[in-house]
């Protein structure tokens, strides 16, 4: 094993290239699951938590309602304010400990989600709170229902506002995820403590890890800033049946943004 | 003959600000009713308990006899029926102008697409915003906003449309092209009510105006009377304050 700094880093980076690439599998899932997972969560909480009652709705309903907004905030509260690598040992020496470790990564999986979850309802409800509540109402005067309204009016909105932040969650799990190593999770910090530990070169083996993480997080949020764009449709629109131009177009020109 | 909308006894209350005090008022058939009266006095406010954006604290709203807050009423079914144009237009930002004609056809009435765009096409030729099917909200001027938005609600067949000061928030020169369409309306058999400042829109084209000062119908009648002749000094006060300008 060559000594110099670089040729450690190229020696480990070759010998555990198999290892790491798993690992930034594994971690890559792990993100991935957690952000939609947790943003599934965040969703199905903020629909529940913005259902209007009326004095007029049954006791059932109204009593259902507010017992599950309490659960909600209880869930909320309880897992914003411990870390996730206390959540990870008390899940998974607590609630699993027949499972083996082998199936850790699935855990890790559940536990990233509903830590995820926590953060990504309250993240949902500012985006609900920051489109306009005539977007509500007009829904609502042509007959929708709440859930028609949220649906198909209130949330695609929302979700277009909190792309940022949403993004924001998928970094922060990419690198997040590494605290799951604590349950043995084999991501891409795991592998690379399991490397320094092979060739007692603790800082030539986080390097890499440095440059996995970075590269993972550089990319994706490449690609997010790709989908808000898409999200934005299309700047331009036709006229129909102008009297002058059969099909006049109207064009913003890109530049004046940049 | 029983009448489409009948409001009794109605009350609304903000915390200890009583909004309505005991309002009632009917509209028959195809009645065009337009509400005046100063800003505070609750015109907004009727408008939003008859489609049960606000919840009134007391009284009942009849449709067509029937109490729209009693339990199994569709609340879905009534709002269909009676539509509401807004002073902020409210048009979906995330669709495009045919868009928020279909959306509701589709997702409440459940109508296929096809028939609901075809329906949509024809109320935006309709208002003359046959051009900007494909516009989104956010391109679009006020006045073509509020006539989409009156396109939108023309989708859904209503029997009823609340429109609530619809162009109170739209410059001066975009106000006629909306009165223009609500004009055209007024003779189709639809029922209107319609909370407005326009004094000769009511003038010419309502058949009852409702002056409401402090929460209360203070007198309704025929155009002629409340603006020839009105019997209460509120009514002359308000009047001769509006129409100096």
């Amino acid at each position: 094993m060559p000594q110099s700094f670089w040729g450690g880093v190229v020696y480990i980076a070759e010998k555990y290239s198999g290892l790491f690439l798993s690992g930034a599998v594994n971690t890559l899932l792990l993100a991935l699951v957690g952000t939609i997972a947790g943003f599934l969560i965040g969703l199905v909480i903020a629909i529940v938590r913005t259902i209007p009652v009326r004095p007029t709705d049954s006791i059932f309903k109204r009593v259902g309602l507010k017992l599950l907004r309490g659960l909600f905030i209880t869930y909320i509260e309880l897992f914003r304010s411990t870390p996730m690598m206390v959540q990870a040992m008390v899940i998974y020496y607590g609630v699993f400990p027949s499972v083996s470790a082998d199936y850790a990564l699935y855990v890790g999986m559940f536990i990233i989600s509903i830590n995820t979850g926590a953060y990504m309802a309250e993240i949902v409800r500012g985006g609900v709170i920051s489109v306009d509540n005539g977007q509500n109402e007009g829904a609502l005067s042509i007959g929708m229902t709440h859930w028609q309204s949220m649906t198909s009016v209130v949330l695609p909105q929302a979700i277009r506002n909190i792309m940022p932040s949403i993004g924001n969650e998928f970094v922060v799990n990419i690198k997040d995820s590494s605290v799951l190593s604590v349950i043995s999770v084999a991501e891409v910090f795991f592998t690379a403590k399991s490397a320094a530990g092979t060739y007692m070169r603790i800082f030539e083996s986080f390097v890499i890890a440095c440059a996995v993480y970075f590269v993972m997080t550089f990319t994706i949020t490449r690609l997010l800033l790709y989908l808000e764009k898409r999200m934005d449709g299309p700047k331009n629109y036709t006229i129909h049946g102008s009297q002058t131009v059969l099909q006049a177009q109207i064009k913003v020109t890109e530049e004046a943004e940049k | 003959m029983i009448n489409v909308i009948e409001v009794r006894h109605l009350e609304k209350s903000f915390g200890d600000h009583q909004v309505l005090k005991d309002i009632d008022l009917s509209a028959g058939q195809g009645e065009v009713i337009c509400i005046i009266g100063a800003s505070g006095s609750g015109k907004s406010t009727l408008l939003r308990c008859i489609n049960l954006l606000e919840t009134p604290s007391g009284g009942e709203v009849l449709f067509h006899g029937k109490n729209i807050q009693s339990p199994g009423f569709s609340l879905s079914k009534y709002r269909a029926k009676v539509g509401m144009v807004f002073q902020q237009f409210n048009l979906f930002n995330n669709m495009t102008a045919l868009a928020n004609c279909v959306a509701g056809q589709v997702k409440v009435l459940g109508k296929n697409r096809s028939d609901a765009e075809k329906t949509a096409r024809s109320y935006l030729d309709k208002v003359g915003m046959s051009q900007f099917t494909d516009a989104r909200p956010h391109q679009l001027s006020g006045g073509q906003k509020q006539r989409v938005a009156i396109a939108r609600a023309l989708s859904m067949d209503p029997e009823v449309l609340l429109f609530d000061e619809p162009t109170s928030a739209l410059d001066p020169e975009m106000v006629g092209e909306v009165l223009k369409v609500m004009r055209g309306l007024a003779t189709t058999g639809l029922t209107m009510l319609v909370v407005t400042h326009e004094m000769a829109f009511a003038r010419e084209v309502a058949q009852r105006v409702c002056f409401m000062d402090g929460g209360v119908i203070l007198e309704q009648d025929s155009p002629e009377v409340i603006f020839g002749s009105p019997k209460h000094s509120r009514t002359r006060e308000f009047l001769a304050r509006i129409l100096e300008k």
